[in-house]
């Protein structure tokens, strides 16, 4: 009993050393590379910060950015409990945020009312344009690991087309002045709130997305839905035997992360703000947000509340990598530590999956 | 209808279809190639488009210092294998999920590439362009083939020794058995993630000279969109192909076409709506897989991690 506990304690140890040694890595990696090509880290490093969260109205700038991006990772989370891998959430966020554009003005009704219709139509688009993949895996065989990921190109051009043409998503000459390709703007009440709290404007996305991980959290681990999606991701022919049918499930697995970017995009819409424009669909309006959501999910390893965390960090380097242009580095430099950071926490339990099946190992030989 | 089948007529005798389809082709037939070679020892390595990346990358900057093109494609090799190696060792020594990584590395060599180019700034120029002749003069397709700039003609000698490698070798044997029962391999001798790893080096080697092909055979500069997601249509490529090296090739061919008459359309004068022409690569790939992902046969062990004693 002791000599279990003691066991336990030491491979928390083990965790926290091999994770704190590889964020470290990556981190003096990226130092290294600031400074090989003639930069200097420690500007970095406080522009980042101030750009994040220590100048004016930032931390709130940083938390509108995070809330996307924990959608997506939600949606995301789900997929990959169901042994599918999603990589065309930056497709499913524009479409969703095209839908929702379409469907808001198409109903129009109250504020508020339609503020909601807009989410949930968003949230539709994204789950339809996943349902394609879906679609193509289980009647066709085509993997979605790349059927999402071709979707993603596809869907943009399709909205671009949609932005071309008046009677769906482009706005009314008068409403658009010279400028090509943008849709009319939300009116006023069909936008989400954004409350000033200690003078940072901070969006109601952000409590959506918080609420929405606590309830994907519990669902996942304690229904029997989570448990039949998890059964599906650990062993398909298994959950197939015991009655989990892996076309409903696993096409409804891929639709619901769908329809989470697809709900981000129209948070973004919605939401407004400084970094998602201004109540309106342009082409580009995704902006990447798709493919760190991605990442966001795959740092936080299935788990949709660590993905809180790493969603704000996440977003506080890409708001923080818009003072970093003024140190002389090129802004750039964020997506690398981005991209080092999530290989390096790759590492740790890789390592510690090997270790503990040498252990095994070891201790089966001993029984003989 | 009459339009239509004037265009199309116009587009299949127009020469300059067949010269971009042939580069099309080729770029994708580059990182195809050494794709098919992964995914016959069961690995799929979403990471291609990293390492084209990459390749095309290192390759600029091996131009920019040492003003040699056949250099600039060796060191393009070199590029596309650093990417492999550590895509080799964190999915088939650490075990970590193949695509998890590769997802990763795309996105980690793509910020690379951006952060490295707008500090570096490599300036690059096209290879020489050399004809064969007699060959060259063929009708339609002769400029096409034998008419193109040198390091296009890599890409001959590099299918074959391909073929050679994985059909005729002991090493391609053990390679291909490592894809269809890694069990069966293991318990035979094969240290099957070591195959598998070399498999991954492969691919990185010809998809970094690939990369290096797009910069100095086709664009002749090097900018981080230059590889744009082509990447993940050679993948669709092997799968299109059903896992031969025939039907890799060509499943290049008609992938690239679609890239071809994207251009061919444009540049004769026929007015298409220029959105949905864009996507029209990616849906033909997408419809290609559509039709024919069904009828093949994977490598029975794709895309599954073998770790001894779990199965």
């Amino acid at each position: 009993m002791t000599a279990g506990s003691l066991n336990q304690r030491s491979r928390v140890g083990e965790w926290l050393l091999f994770y704190t040694l590889s964020v470290i890595g990556a981190l003096v990696l990226s130092a290294i590379l600031v400074e090989a090509t003639g930069g200097d880290w420690r500007p970095v490093v406080s522009a980042l910060l101030d750009g994040s969260l220590r100048r004016p109205g930032r931390w709130g700038e940083t938390l509108g950015t995070a809330a996307p991006m924990l959608l997506v990772a939600i949606g995301t989370i789900i997929s990959s409990k169901a042994g599918l891998i999603n990589i065309g959430q930056e497709g499913q966020l524009f479409v969703g945020a095209a839908f929702a554009t379409y469907f808001g003005f198409l109903i129009g009704g109250p504020g508020p009312i339609n503020v909601v219709f807009i989410l949930i139509f968003g949230a539709i688009g994204g789950a339809l344009w996943a349902g394609v993949a879906a679609l193509l895996k289980y009647w066709r065989g085509v993997p979605e690991v790349l059927s999402t990921l071709l979707l993603v190109s596809v869907g943009g051009q399709v909205v671009a087309y949609g932005l071309s043409k008046t009677w769906i998503l482009l706005a009314p000459l008068a409403d658009r002045g010279n400028r090509n390709q943008v849709s009319t703007q939300l009116a006023k009440n069909n936008r989400l709130p954004r409350p000033e709290i200690f003078g940072n404007e901070v969006p109601f996305a952000v409590l959506i997305g918080v609420i929405l991980a606590v309830i994907v959290s519990l669902a996942l681990s304690r229904t029997v839905w989570g448990f039949k999606l998890r059964m599906l991701g650990r062993n398909p022919r298994a959950a197939q035997r015991s009655g989990v049918a892996q076309t409903r499930y696993g096409a409804g697995a891929l639709m619901l992360s769908g329809g989470f970017a697809g709900l981000a995009g129209a948070a973004m819409l919605a939401g407004g703000g400084f970094a998602f424009g201004n109540y309106q669909l342009v082409p580009g309006f995704a902006t990447n947000i798709g493919w760190t959501g991605l990442l966001v999910a795959l740092v936080a390893r299935e788990k949709a509340l660590v993905a809180i965390p790493v969603a704000f960090v996440f977003a506080g380097l890409r708001t923080g990598s818009s003072f970093v242009g003024a140190t002389g580095v090129e802004g750039r430099i964020t997506d690398v530590i981005q991209g080092l950071l999530v290989l390096a926490l790759l590492i740790p339990p890789a390592v510690m999956f090997i270790r503990d099946r040498k252990r095994a190992e070891a201790l089966a030989t001993d029984r003989v | 209808m009459s339009g239509f089948l004037q265009a199309i007529g116009d587009i299949l005798s127009s020469e300059s279809t067949y010269i971009n389809g042939a580069l099309f082709a080729a770029f994708l037939a580059f990182a195809a190639t050494g794709e098919w070679v992964a995914e016959r020892a069961g690995t799929l390595n979403i990471s291609v488009e990293g390492m084209l990346l990459s390749g095309a990358f290192t390759s600029a900057v091996g131009y920019d210092i040492t003003e040699s093109v056949a250099i600039a494609l060796v060191l393009g090799m070199v590029g596309g294998l650093i990417v492999a190696v550590v895509q080799a060792e964190m999915s088939h020594r650490l075990t970590a999920d193949q695509f998890v990584v590769g997802l990763t590395l795309n996105i980690l060599v793509f910020g690379l590439a951006g952060f490295l180019d707008n500090e570096l700034e490599p300036s690059t120029k096209l290879a020489e362009r050399w004809a064969i002749p007699l060959l060259s003069d063929l009708p339609l397709v002769g400029r096409a083939l034998f008419d193109q700039r040198w390091p296009f003609y890599t890409l001959y000698p590099l299918i074959v020794f391909t073929w050679w490698l994985v059909f005729r070798t002991r090493w391609g044997l053990e390679l291909r058995s490592v894809g269809e029962n890694p069990q069966s391999a293991d318990v035979s001798g094969i240290d099957v993630n070591k195959r598998r790893r070399q498999s991954i080096y492969y691919a990185g080697a010809t998809s970094g000279l690939g990369g290096a092909f797009l910069v100095f055979g086709q664009v002749g500069l090097f900018e981080d969109s230059i590889v744009g997601g082509r990447g993940f249509i050679a993948i669709a490529a092997v799968i299109f192909g059903g896992w031969t090296l025939r039907g890799t090739i060509a499943g290049c061919v008609i992938f690239a076409g679609a890239l071809s008459f994207r251009l061919s359309i444009q540049g004769l004068g026929y007015e298409v709506n220029s959105e949905l022409l864009q996507s029209l690569p990616f849906l033909v790939t997408l419809i290609g897989m559509a039709i024919f992902a069904h009828r093949v046969r994977a490598p029975t062990a794709l895309a599954q991690p073998f770790v001894r004693g779990l199965k």
